[in-house]
């Protein structure tokens, strides 16, 4: 189990040059959370449209498998319906659980390896967690705001 | 001293780690253990065992003995009057809560409690909340761009009521002056508490000469089991104190609707203590005092020099804390690598070192990092191991390239 397995390309090139990184305007979900075992911060922002995650940004201070985790989680929601977004949740979360990659996850199957690494599976998963939480008010569409966020 | 002859006196020091002998470089967090605490505690249990000052029998005796002797071995270690101002714990995290709360109970809104940035959560949560139930204040020490305290605006006066500083701060190395900030709690009428679980392992302390009211420190960071920790109080302090945990063998006389109290130390040992890990930390402090603490304290000098050396030479790295005296630790940023990252590459090199907050997350803040790596010694690493580090961090920057951030 080499650190290749951890730091696949696609993951540092996410940590290198992330995706939608920074504040969603007119944010319909705002929310911040802590890894207290490490500190690190991620704050993930999006509005709903019509039930879809019409935008969705991330920002904060992690290592590199929290911030490409988040990178990569903005792509795959974004444009998602709120429904969706959910079942990729719970596919992204099975997957670090050590379970098999599910189509539906795209190139996030890059960071299998990390369930591999237990005490890192919590850095990969703390954004998910994050837009879940966010997700959790959004009823009919609209995104439980809470700017300021959980911690 | 030998240091090889040292390193076969701990048999973990042989595991392997991605396929070469792990470089323990997280000592600071807990020792490794030498063989003769192992068999120590292996023979409590072996040849001894029974509870402690209940049994009228052969081993009963016999523990309560080998329990009670290992009280006055840490007496000795730390030059306390008599064994009885010794309190068995399970570690300095319980030590400082037993003082937040059993002498704590006397303070009133307005009194101040006095700590410093760099506290270990341990000695700030409990007084955070002490003040919570008594409506006390706390104050700080400020800290120095340096990372020494800067002593001319300490805040202690007329309301203070207790100053609890650490004795060397777990992230920066800083060594505080205990004496000094002992004299000048005692002159304020206020009592003096030292967290010396970073400074009883590295150097030698001597709670009489310091003139502390408590000390608090963990067995498992000076080559003990874990489990098991110790707070020294001054006799008259823990006589007037109230008892912290209530239950057997804390107790003199009991009825159904009240009870007096035992004696110290026992007042503050209520239920059944652990043994065993006392009588493996008697065995460590033994270890150490024959080794030699001055001995030890020079070899890991020498190696903390050398790392602090080492770092401010690679570039990109940011090392924390002061210069020349500190504690036997280094702490550490690397431009463009989270200390997580760099952690996981180290591992790969079979190097441990601790990467996070240190459980000092205020520190962090007014250092402005979310996080540092951390190297800490103890009297079983070499300068071959610091070189393997310096090499494993230039590693790390290579790995990841220039990561911009």
């Amino acid at each position: 189990m080499g650190l290749e397995d951890l730091y696949r390309e696609v993951i540092m090139d996410h940590y290198r040059s992330p995706h939608h990184r920074g504040r969603v305007e007119g944010a319909t979900g705002d929310v911040e959370m802590l890894n207290p075992t490490c500190g690190d911060e991620v704050r993930v922002s999006f509005r709903v449209e019509g039930g879809r995650l019409a935008d969705v940004a991330f920002d904060g201070r992690g290592c590199s498998i929290s911030m490409a985790s988040a990178s990569m989680m903005t792509d795959a929601v974004l444009g998602k319906t709120v429904e969706e977004a959910r079942g990729l949740i719970a596919a992204f979360r099975e997957l670090m659980q050590g379970g098999a990659p599910s189509a539906e996850l795209g190139d996030l199957v890059a960071l299998q390896g990390v369930a591999k690494f237990p005490v890192r599976i919590k850095c990969a998963t703390l954004p998910w967690t994050t837009l879940e939480k966010g997700l959790a008010g959004a009823v009919d569409g609209e995104g439980g705001v809470r700017p300021g966020g959980v911690r | 001293m030998d240091i090889a002859k040292i390193r076969a006196d701990f048999p973990i020091l042989t595991e392997q780690v991605n396929g070469r002998p792990v470089i323990y470089l997280d000592n600071a967090a807990t020792t490794q253990k030498p063989r003769s605490v192992l068999a120590a505690v292996d023979g409590y249990y072996e040849h001894t065992n029974a509870n402690v000052h209940r049994a009228i029998h052969t081993l009963g005796e016999r523990a309560t003995a080998a329990y009670e002797a290992s009280r006055a071995r840490v007496a000795r270690f730390i030059h306390a009057p008599a064994p009885e101002t010794i309190v068995f714990v399970r570690n300095a995290s319980e030590a400082l809560n037993l003082v937040a709360y059993a002498w704590g109970s006397r303070l009133r809104a307005g009194d101040e409690i006095v700590l410093t940035p760099m506290e270990h959560h341990s000695n700030l949560i409990p007084w955070q909340l002490l003040c919570k139930r008594s409506g006390a204040v706390l104050r700080f020490i400020p800290l120095r761009d340096d990372g020494t305290l800067d002593m001319e605006r300490a805040p202690i006066g007329a309301r203070t009521k207790i100053v609890s500083v650490t004795h060397a701060s777990n992230v920066l190395g800083t060594l505080t002056p205990a004496a000094e900030l002992a004299a000048r709690a005692h002159a304020a009428g206020a009592i003096f508490m030292l967290d010396a679980a970073q400074s009883v392992p590295h150097m030698p302390v001597d709670v009489q000469a310091l003139d502390c009211d408590f000390l608090a420190f963990s067995g498992h960071k000076v080559y003990g089991p874990m489990g098991i920790g110790v707070l020294y109080g001054k006799r008259a302090l823990l006589e007037e104190m109230d008892p912290f945990l209530g239950g057997g063998e804390m107790i003199l006389e009991v009825h159904l609707d009240h009870a007096t109290w035992n004696d110290v130390p026992w007042k503050f040992e209520a239920g059944t203590p652990n043994v065993g890990g006392a009588v493996g930390l008697a065995a460590a402090l033994d270890y150490l005092d024959g080794l030699g603490l001055p001995a030890v304290a020079a070899h890991e000098r020498e190696l903390t020099e050398a790392a602090v050396n080492m770092l401010d030479e690679i570039p990109g790295v940011t090392v924390y804390g002061p210069r020349g005296e500190r504690g036997a630790l280094v702490s550490f940023t690397v431009e463009g690598i989270h200390p997580h990252d760099l952690s996981q590459v180290l591992d790969e090199e079979s190097v441990a070192v601790r990467a996070g907050h240190h459980c000092c997350q205020p520190l962090m803040r007014q250092l402005g990092v979310v996080a540092t790596a951390r190297a800490s010694f103890a009297c079983y690493n070499t300068l071959e191991e610091v070189e393997a580090l310096g090499a494993a961090v230039r590693k790390a920057q290579s790995f990841f390239g220039s990561v911009p951030h």
